[in-house]
């Protein structure tokens, strides 16, 4: 790892195709300034990305990647950090990746709690296929595929991962571009499953959560005295409907990463040129 | 007197049937006898008929018969169960103080021994021992040193304490004392002895035992029959080889971990039957396009959706060979013993990683209930090989860097195959993706580019062809006009089936292949017989369909694959131009 790594040494050489004022260009600033600025390069860096909007991002950045199937990007991630712990991984997706063809992955990826980042471009509708209800889409918001609003409430990723046993929860708005890269910093340097869901507005589908709306209901939890440290705290806020905070909501100090609980010590790539030493005593077991 | 003998212990799941059973094949198989085992089971944990049964002989002994000679019936229904099975000179011990089986009434001939096992295991200790006092009774009728029980008793109890271990063989004296005492007669079985040591395992161990030897440190799984075997197996023991097993939310995700841990560099493997294999489908196309090395392993059961998940069936050949939608390059192995279990495990590795991309390794539920023995010796660790294919390291990445210092992951090399960068590697970082891609790995939708992806991806295929020997294994007269051709497990059956046709005057040729894409070609094997048949256990003959394809007359063919649709007048053409190319050309 070198310390001179700027971010844009994570930016790759092929333009963007997001639409104009997309949130999820100030998302993917903000992973790469975090990445940088913890001292990762591009060849120790390995990002995940989803299906969707979101799922680009892959392409657009610079690192060892892998751009899989709807919803599971997750397990690879998982993957990708077991079979080599040195790695830094980064999972990426948007909100139906994730919370809802996804979401089985997530509440488990959360429980597992392996050693790396996930981050959600949360925009509350499907843009990809041109305007559809999401998991997170409120539940009188008009689209294609729901006329009269989804008519079920919208999906809480923080209190699912909450629940699911979180060691890091976050939340972040891909407009404050400062606050954004430090909420993922600390996702990355958190010893665990840091998990930052980012409002990151789609300027073309959604004329309900906007950067207006967001801008105006936001509460940076650096501006009040929320305990991170106090699940309770962080359950309240979590559940609290009316309101949008921005911020570390939920940390365990004392988290231990998973696969240091299983032992795994070093990358997994290495192996002998013939059968192990000492594999003729697995035979041996047989008699 | 025959020369093999099988013998059974039956009752109702729970009443410890496995473990007794294999207690007994393993003091076989300690004994220097060869042991073939089967199960008859059901999906439950309690309740219902299941049995456990041994086939053993001083010669090797590759498949079950319809033949039971000793049967220790724990309840009524195992006797009806396997009444077929019995002859006159069957010998059936059951406890006919048990007040569930005071009305048996044994078919035909065949001897009834009744002895009280749970009064006999009390005297021992406890009854819970009773089906141990069956084993000794079972020595004395079979003419089987007991002693040789004795080691098994302590492998299986050891842990329990040295008290449990010398109650336990106590209890099996007190089996054979009252056989003897109470039923002085001589039985018309004599089981020999040799000094040969055996290793006892099944087809599910030999597959996880082969994972581990050739290097595969990560496995993710989600339990299922009758797969499970090989997560067991391999839990545990792969992490004193610095590997990992990890137990996912499902098969969807046990898939895609294993897919991440080979591109960390890790060789990898995934197992699963029937419905998990349906869930893993979706990742079949992203796992050969992004050209990843990855072992899939489908333990065959009974289908179709839950089917019946403990009986068995060959019925996954179509879905592995075709599934998951697009066209992509897949290998299809199929190992044909519990041994071979082993030996294909090996060469699946080495395939996955030389032609980067998925290989199937298809195994089914008759090899993962078989416990089989064999010497130690084949298994020989020093045999196994390791190749990584086209890996790179520092050293050598420039020369895979194209003109802007980026790495060529998906270089379209003219034998198929890229280089290989492990993340980590400095300056080999590149994506990859499920979308079609350049050979950067990103997106495109360029028809050129396309098409010299997909080509490309496809020339793996031909070069294995070329470089790797996917032959079948011969067996029986090679000059009969009478060709059967199997695959997977049937070559046991197939084996013996053929000495007994040989002694009714009928030579047959035997083919078993184990290679199922890409597979050997049978073409001049099937026009020199005069009849051909292909053996399968399923029921629309998935390989009969394939071989049949492959001896077919061939037809001239015109494919587009840029993405773009065929045009009226660019039809006209490519006919025409077909028309007039002799047909050979364009095979």
């Amino acid at each position: 790892m070198s310390s001179d790594v700027r971010f844009t040494d994570f930016k790759s050489d092929k333009q963007p195709t997001w639409c104009p004022g997309c949130g999820d260009f100030g998302t993917m600033n903000g992973m790469m300034k975090a990445l940088a600025e913890t001292g990762n390069d591009p060849d120790n860096t390995f990002i995940v990305a989803g299906i969707g909007c979101s799922g680009k991002i892959g392409t657009y950045m610079h690192s060892y990647a892998l751009h899989g199937v709807h919803g599971r990007a997750l397990p690879v991630g998982i993957g990708v950090k077991m079979a080599n712990p040195d790695l830094e991984v980064m999972v990426s997706g948007g909100d139906g990746d994730g919370y809802s063809i996804g979401a089985g992955h997530f509440i488990h990826a959360v429980r597992r709690n392996v050693d790396m980042s996930y981050v959600v471009m949360d925009n509350r509708i499907y843009g990809l296929t041109k305007g559809q209800a999401s998991p997170t889409s409120r539940e009188d918001f008009e689209t294609s595929t729901s006329p009269d609003g989804p008519n079920q409430p919208p999906v809480n990723p923080k209190a699912l991962a909450l629940a699911s046993g979180a060691t890091f929860i976050a939340q972040s708005f891909s407009s404050n571009a400062q606050r954004h890269a430090e909420i993922v910093k600390e996702a990355v340097e958190h010893d665990g499953f840091g998990f930052v869901n980012v409002y990151s507005p789609c300027v073309t589908f959604n004329d309900v959560d906007t950067y207006d709306y967001f801008r105006d209901a936001i509460v940076d939890l650096d501006e009040t005295d929320h305990d991170p440290s106090d699940r309770d705290q962080a359950k309240d806020k979590i559940l609290e409907s009316d309101k949008e905070y921005m911020g570390v909501l939920y940390q365990d100090e004392d988290s231990v990463p998973f696969e240091e609980r299983e032992g795994v010590e070093g990358s997994m790539a290495e192996i002998p040129d013939g059968a192990p030493e000492g594999a003729m005593d697995l035979v041996r077991e047989f008699y | 007197m025959p020369e093999d003998l099988n013998w059974a212990i039956g009752g109702e799941a729970g009443d410890g049937i496995d473990s007794t059973g294999k207690i007994f094949a393993q003091a076989l198989s300690r004994a220097g006898r060869h042991v073939f085992t089967s199960k008859d089971f059901a999906s439950r944990i309690r309740g219902g008929y299941t049995a456990y049964k041994v086939r053993t002989s001083v010669d090797r002994v590759e498949s079950v018969v319809d033949r039971l000679d000793i049967l220790i019936a724990l309840t009524e229904r195992t006797i009806h169960e396997n009444e077929d099975e019995l002859h006159e000179d069957s010998v059936i011990i059951y406890d006919g103080e048990r007040s569930t089986m005071q009305d048996v009434e044994v078919p035909g001939d065949a001897t009834a021994l009744e002895v009280p096992l749970k009064r006999l295991a009390e005297d021992a200790g406890g009854a819970i021992m009773l089906n141990v006092v069956a084993l000794g009774a079972a020595c004395e009728v079979t003419g089987f040193p007991i002693e040789n029980l004795d080691e098994s008793l302590e492998k299986r109890f050891g842990d329990k304490g040295e008290a449990i271990v010398e109650n336990n063989k106590e209890a099996a004296r007190k089996g054979q004392q009252y056989v003897r005492e109470e039923y002085d007669q001589e039985f018309d079985y004599d089981m020999e002895t040799t000094d040969e040591d055996y290793v006892l395992l099944n087809g599910d161990e030999a597959i996880g035992m082969g994972a581990i030897a050739a290097g595969c440190r990560f496995y993710s799984g989600y339990p299922i029959t009758p797969a499970t075997d090989v997560m067991e197996y391999m839990t545990g023991r792969v992490d004193q080889f610095g590997g990992k097993v990890v137990q996912a939310e499902d098969e969807l995700s046990a898939i895609n971990m294993a897919l991440g841990a080979a591109r960390a560099g890790a060789r990898a493997m995934t197992a699963t039957s029937g419905p998990g294999i349906d869930l893993m489908t979706e990742t079949f196309g992203l796992v050969a396009t992004s050209e990843t090395p990855l072992v899939i392993c489908d333990v065959m059961r009974s289908g179709p959706s839950t089917g019946m998940p403990t009986k068995q069936e060959q019925g996954d050949l179509n879905m592995t060979l075709y599934g998951g939608h697009g066209e992509i390059p897949r290998f299809v192995v199929a190992p044909t013993t519990v041994s071979e279990c082993f030996w294909k495990t090996v060469e699946a590795f080495n395939l996955a990683e030389k032609y980067q991309t998925p290989v199937f390794l298809v195994s089914d539920l008759a090899m993962a209930v078989t416990e089989q023995t064999f010497s130690p010796e084949t298994f020989d660790m020093d045999e196994v090989e390791i190749e990584r294919g086209k890996v790179v390291d520092e050293n050598d990445i420039d020369t895979w860097l194209d003109g802007k210092g980026r790495f060529q992951a998906h270089f379209a090399a003219a034998d198929g195959v890229s280089p290989r960068a492990f993340p980590g590697t400095t300056d080999g970082a590149h994506m990859t993706t499920g979308l079609e891609h350049d050979e950067l790995g990103r997106r495109t939708e360029d028809t050129e580019v396309r098409i010299e992806q997909v080509d490309k991806r496809q020339r793996k295929v031909e070069t294995a062809r070329e470089q790797e020997d996917f032959d079948y294994r011969e067996f029986g007269d090679p000059d009969a006009d009478t060709l059967v051709i199997s695959w997977g497990s049937n070559e046991g059956a197939l084996r013996e089936g053929l000495t007994l046709l040989e002694e009714d005057g009928y030579d047959v040729r035997f083919l078993s292949v184990p290679y199922i894409f890409p597979r050997p070609d049978l073409t001049e094997e099937i026009e020199a017989a005069e009849d051909v048949i292909v053996v399968e256990c399923n029921a629309t003959g998935q390989f009969a369909d394939i071989i049949e394809h492959d001896v077919l007359e061939r037809v001239q063919r015109i494919n587009k694959y840029n993405g773009v649709r065929f045009k009226a007048d660019e039809l006209a053409t490519e006919i025409k131009q077909t028309l007039d190319t002799p047909a050979e050309a364009t095979q």
